[in-house]
């Protein structure tokens, strides 16, 4: 499914339908160039999960995690941004198939990166841009198979 | 016991581990402020054919480098084992894996040389790189932090208490210059490239964003910039247009150090210190360097470039602080990849 974020409301506006999506235990994988607003879309679904924290780029350490909400309990939202590993193996030291497969949530930047780690059931999001510039999220995916939400323009495969 | 004939029974001798990230350290101090050797190996060459830290490989080389890193910083102070008082290590912010082979280590040595082990957050080494070069120093003073994976303004109120003042909001100031100059196509670690060629350019050739100047906190936020110089180079190819790679980062460049010293101003203003301390691997910036000099009314430190980028001396420097203040860890102290400026998790 491919929709156009045209405005920075626009990718809040599809964080807050993604959330409703949300269990524990989901992945969300990005894709997209630098810029391409990954890390904008982590902001929104962090702070629209309660965390109350700068949501900073991870990409010194690999990875940051956050306490957030999820109907009314806590949960840990894992951000990763793989940007720097070529090699998937490089991710089992930092524990990365643990989290994933864990109680939280996890976000995951560059999630191309090491694709045959993430679970089958990931909802993916690819952040591109068209010839004129504008943002194009394609989603796909787990419980966003299929999924049309409202308030948004739908574009032709 | 052997008692080294330039020392004194009452001197402290502080061995320090850093493997955060791409660095095997091992540093002997003496007093706390004092290098009897300091150690380093890098790994940069090897991360460099991969265009940033490998963690993997990171960890791997740490584990193969750190008995020999350790034996020529004995070697070089001329002490041994038995003249160790206190261990000092980095137990985080960094890589998880490579954070344990130094921890480890060190909690492996302390145990049976029976001394204490002290964990050092590396961020706060870095501020304490200023102590070692600057014999006159003492807190309380004004300090920025920029590195890679850092953009802190801190109010440092004694050599254990450290307040944070102001923080980037996404990215960190070298992590864009990293960014930037993979995009450019210069290499890593991009801070050093981008510093070099930017002497060649005009840093007003283009207008990139300084983000948040006109605001009164002092926070940062240097994504916005990023994009911003990555949607010029788009924009220039789609144009056909030849980039001017010296201008580009001139220009980058000048956006970030223009932000830089402007928070760093009003963190001077709102502390009231009459003194700003420069901390962390962009501290080298030479144009950094400049720019904040050039503010009215401060006394300005920062490292020499030996001691801006990661060194085990500035955790000895630290840990030797921490330890007076009765800061000690156990064998329990973990590896803490997310640690704060100002927490103790030990």
């Amino acid at each position: 499914m491919r929709i156009k974020l045209k405005q920075l409301e626009d990718t809040e506006k599809f964080a807050k339908q993604l959330i409703r999506y949300l269990k524990r235990g989901q992945v969300i994988c990005m894709v997209g160039d630098l810029g391409a607003g990954k890390t904008t879309m982590t902001q929104f679904l962090c702070s629209l999960l309660g965390v109350d924290d700068y949501i900073t780029s991870p990409t010194f350490n690999l990875m940051n995690s956050y306490t957030g909400k999820l109907a009314g309990d806590d949960i840990e939202i894992h951000h990763f941004d793989v940007y720097r590993i070529f090699d998937p193996d490089e991710m089992i030291e930092v524990g990365f198939d643990e989290y994933l497969f864990g109680n939280g949530i996890s976000i995951v930047e560059w999630a191309n990166q090491v694709e045959e780690m993430l679970p089958k059931d990931s909802i993916w999001l690819r952040i591109s841009f068209d010839a004129m510039g504008e943002r194009i999220l394609e989603y796909s995916g787990g419980p966003l198979t299929d999924v049309i939400m409202d308030e948004f323009e739908y574009l032709n495969e | 016991m052997k008692i080294n004939e330039n020392q004194n029974v009452n001197d402290v001798i502080t061995l320090a581990i850093e493997t955060s990230c791409d660095e095997t350290a091992c540093a002997i101090l003496k007093n706390g402020r004092e290098i009897l050797s300091n150690e380093v190996y890098t790994q940069i060459e090897i991360h460099q054919a991969f265009g940033g830290v490998v963690p993997e490989i990171a960890s791997r080389n740490h584990l193969e480098k750190i008995s020999e890193v350790m034996d020529k910083a004995l070697n070089d102070a001329a002490v041994t084992f038995s003249d160790i008082d206190e261990i000092a290590v980095t137990y985080g912010p960094g890589l998880v894996g490579a954070l344990l082979v130094g921890l480890s280590t060190a909690k492996g040595l302390a145990y049976s040389l029976d001394i204490p082990l002290i964990p050092v957050n590396h961020i706060e080494g870095h501020i304490a790189a200023n102590y070692i070069a600057h014999p006159e120093l003492e807190p309380p003073f004004a300090c920025l932090v920029v590195s890679g994976g850092h953009t802190h303004l801190v109010d440092v109120k004694s050599y254990t208490e450290f307040e944070i003042i102001g923080r980037t909001r996404d990215d960190a100031a070298g992590e864009a210059f990293d960014k930037i100059a993979r995009t450019l196509g210069l290499g890593y670690p991009g801070g050093p490239l981008i510093d070099r060629i930017s002497k060649e350019g005009n840093p007003l050739a283009i207008d990139f964003p300084k983000a948040m100047l006109d605001q009164e906190h002092m926070d940062f936020s240097f994504s916005g910039l990023k994009s911003s110089v990555l949607n010029y180079l788009n924009s220039c190819k789609m144009k056909q247009i030849e980039i001017n790679v010296p201008d580009v980062c001139a220009s980058f460049q000048h956006a970030v150090v223009q932000v830089l010293k402007h928070k760093a101003q009003q963190a001077v203003i709102s502390t009231g210190y009459e003194t700003l301390v420069i901390a962390g691997g962009v501290a080298a910036n030479s144009s950094l360097r400049a720019a904040l000099g050039e503010i009215p009314g401060i006394k300005l430190y920062y490292p020499p470039i030996h001691l801006c980028t990661d060194n085990a001396a500035m955790i000895g420097c630290a840990g030797y602080y921490a330890s007076r203040a009765g800061n000690r860890g156990h064998l329990e102290t973990n590896a803490v990849p997310n640690l704060k400026i100002g927490e103790k998790k030990y």
